[in-house]
């Protein structure tokens, strides 16, 4: 029985796979978001731009990417119609 | 003012609605004045979980652009006094919810009840964004599955940044993790991740384990919150979230696979 229940555990531990895959998954999403004064630039921005025009609070987006070795900010505003 | 709180995951189907009617029915059957909002504009389905879809006549977005006002799209649940529902509309487009939009509403709400409850719907966008703005506190609802935990691990990082609480520098919403369509008998057998494996990698605190359960299709069917299935595992599991999110001290149930004897069967069900 318990040397059955061996044979049954191994051939299906697909869990313990999606632990492993998941961990690395998302510590990647985490660091992925680009250096990590992106979110406060983006809500600094948005404070400024409130100033002058009323814009949804996810009307700004910021993004960097990478270009072989330059780096490029990305900025994305939307106007309100 | 009202406490806010949003049922929120990234994933579609895994449970917002199902947890956003129990959870409600439940602080209702409390005894604190609940009101619960679908945000999911052009596929609401929170009003057949709730029973109530053929009394709709007015929606939450009605009341966004002022075509009706909030006493006229809230509607009262037949079984507990204490309970409201603002149906989402069918048709409209998304953006018709704003942050200015959504705010008034709430804020005229936060008069009138003591727990106001957001059902969100999937994905990272509109919908789901505003459903989670305003909150104070929020549910997120995880299966045991790998692109549930992703998506949750996603919405956890949008909570702590897109947040009205996180723009304005206020103290950050209070997150907690629901488990839903948990089956000990897979994790046993190595198919599915054990609940110390998802808590590990999203690390909030644990509000509950819902197990997978027949009750939840029944009581959807019947268009009754399945926390009133008094009888069934999902009903107590959520009985014992509300009373965890209360501040009660409770053990988790459900969580293994022990036999039922001819007790567990009789008295279990
Ligand atoms: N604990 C559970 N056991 C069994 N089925 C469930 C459970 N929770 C949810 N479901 C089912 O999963 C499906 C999606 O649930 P729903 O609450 O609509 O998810 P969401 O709002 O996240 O899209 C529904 O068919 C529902 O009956
Ligand atoms: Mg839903």
């Amino acid at each position: 029985m318990a040397l059955l229940d061996f044979f049954k555990q191994r051939k299906s531990n697909s869990a313990a796979l999606a632990k492993e895959r998941l961990q690395i998954l998302v510590a990647h999403d985490r660091r992925g978001g680009g250096p990590s004064y992106l979110p406060q630039l983006q809500r600094d921005l948005l404070a400024v731009i409130r100033k002058y025009v009323a814009v949804d609070s996810d009307a700004v987006s910021v993004n960097v990417e990478r270009d072989g070795a330059q780096e490029i900010l990305e900025l994305n505003i939307i106007l309100p119609e | 003012m009202a406490r806010v709180i949003v049922v929120t995951s990234g994933k579609g189907g895994v449970g917002k609605t199902t947890t956003s009617a129990a959870f409600a029915m439940g602080l209702a059957e409390r005894g604190f004045r609940t009101v619960v909002i679908d945000f999911d504009v052009g596929l609401r389905n929170l009003d057949l979980i709730m029973g109530c879809e053929r009394r709709v006549v007015y929606d939450f977005v009605n009341v966004i652009q002022g075509d009706a006002n909030v006493g006229q799209a809230l509607i009262k649940d037949k079984r507990n006094p204490n309970l409201f529902v603002l149906p989402a509309s069918q048709t409209r487009d998304k953006d018709a919810l704003t942050v200015e939009g959504v705010g008034k509403v709430l804020e005229e709400l936060g008069r009138e009840f003591e727990f106001i409850v957001c059902d969100s719907p999937a994905g990272i966008e509109r919908g789901a964004t505003m459903a989670m703005y305003y909150a104070d506190d929020a549910i997120v609802v995880t299966n045991p599955e790998v692109s549930s935990v992703r998506d949750s691990d996603r919405m956890i990082g949008i909570l702590s940044s897109k947040s009205r609480r996180a723009e304005q520098n206020m103290e950050g919403i209070r997150e907690f993790l629901l488990v839903t369509r948990y089956s000990p008998e897979r994790v046993k057998r190595g198919e599915m991740l054990a609940l110390e494996d998802v808590q590990e990698i999203l690390s909030l605190d644990l509000i509950g384990v819902i197990p997978e359960s027949t009750a939840v299709l029944n009581a959807s069917n019947a268009g009754v919150p399945v926390i009133l299935d008094r009888e069934s595992s999902a009903g107590q599991a959520y009985s014992d979230m509300v009373a965890r999110y209360l501040g009660e001290d409770l053990p988790h149930r459900f969580l293994s696979t022990e036999k039922k004897g001819l007790f567990g069967r009789l008295f279990r069900g």
